[in-house]
């Protein structure tokens, strides 16, 4: 899907697809947000992946970003303010590429 | 009708609240019984536990309305709060523990506005205790989807020309929005400009009192 926030920059800008997975058990990837493109706002560094803390399993380092979405991406672009945005956290594992195609 | 059962109502006019005498729920007693097991073990102590509730209490939305204010006055503290939010707030000397802040700036172009969708994160060791209906799911699933609305409940109403940044706290950071400035305040002390930020303020779902309101 082609991201349509037509702003400065957007040449500059990272974007990365959300995956659209949606597997059991404890994610940090909040549902309204999977298999939607925004772009990193910024990079947080690495933290325990809470996927396998919430096991009390030995947790990996994850590296977490920023993304930003358009509302327009989120809901559609009949929402009422399209160009708002929504900041979220991130892990690293579940963002692919925009051009790869969408996970089943 | 409301007032068909007086019986029920307080000499207020407010309903009685049921007391809380039920038997334990599942979790409850898992807390307790872990609590138990941890202080029989000798890994921490009932001290220990009281020291660390009466820190948790004596944290309140006035820390960070100290934070705000300096940043509104000192240029440097300012650059330093929105750089590393975490940094900053220590070096004022705040006890902060091991969270990452962030702070987030509203301007006239940007209006900054903080939930947890999956659950209920907040600054404790900042602000303190966040607000019962920061936890409700009617906050949690609207403020995403429709925050204009939501803002306006509060009584803030923006104008279409500034921009609405949500920010849906997921994972590690934790959030603090700094208000505008209000008008009027130049020259102000810091110890005054801090008595016009208010909680909601810092969430996002208020502005500063203006120093009219205050």
């Amino acid at each position: 899907m082609v991201p349509h926030m037509a702003m400065p920059r957007m040449a500059e800008r990272e974007f990365m697809r959300v995956r659209a997975d949606m597997p059991p058990g404890h994610v940090r990837t909040p549902a309204y947000l999977r298999g939607k493109t925004g772009w990193v706002e910024r990079r947080l560094g690495d933290f325990k992946n809470p996927e396998q803390l919430a096991y009390g399993i030995s947790a990996k380092p994850a590296p977490l970003l920023r993304v930003r979405f358009t509302m327009a991406e989120i809901w559609g672009p009949d929402t009422a303010q399209p160009d708002d945005t929504i900041d979220a956290e991130i892990y690293g594992h579940w963002l692919e590429p925009v051009e790869s195609p969408h996970a089943p | 009708m409301p007032h068909d059962h007086h019986e029920h109502l307080s000499p207020s006019g407010h309903p009685y609240r049921a007391d809380n005498d039920h038997p334990l729920t599942y979790w409850q007693q898992m807390e307790i019984a872990i609590r138990e097991l941890l202080i029989e073990k000798g890994v921490t102590t009932p001290a220990e536990i009281a020291a660390q509730i009466d820190l948790m209490d004596s944290r309140s939305p006035a820390n960070g309305a100290a934070v705000v204010a300096r940043a509104w006055t000192n240029p440097t503290f300012h650059q330093a709060l929105l750089t590393d939010a975490s940094a900053a707030t220590r070096d004022m000397g705040f006890d902060i523990g091991p969270m990452h802040l962030i702070a987030v700036e509203n301007t006239a172009d940007i209006h900054n506005i903080i939930v947890c969708t999956l659950c209920s994160c907040y600054p404790r060791n900042l602000l303190g205790l966040p607000p019962d209906w920061y936890k409700s799911r009617a906050y949690r699933s609207r403020t995403v989807k429709e925050p204009r609305r939501v803002l306006s409940e509060f009584g803030v109403n923006l104008p279409e020309t500034t921009k609405v940044r949500v920010h849906d706290s997921t994972a590690d950071m934790r959030y603090i929005v700094i208000p505008a400035r209000p008008a009027g305040t130049d020259g102000w002390a810091e110890d005054d400009l801090a008595k016009l930020v208010t909680r909601d303020s810092m969430i996002g779902t208020g502005l500063a009192k203006t120093p009219e309101s205050a």
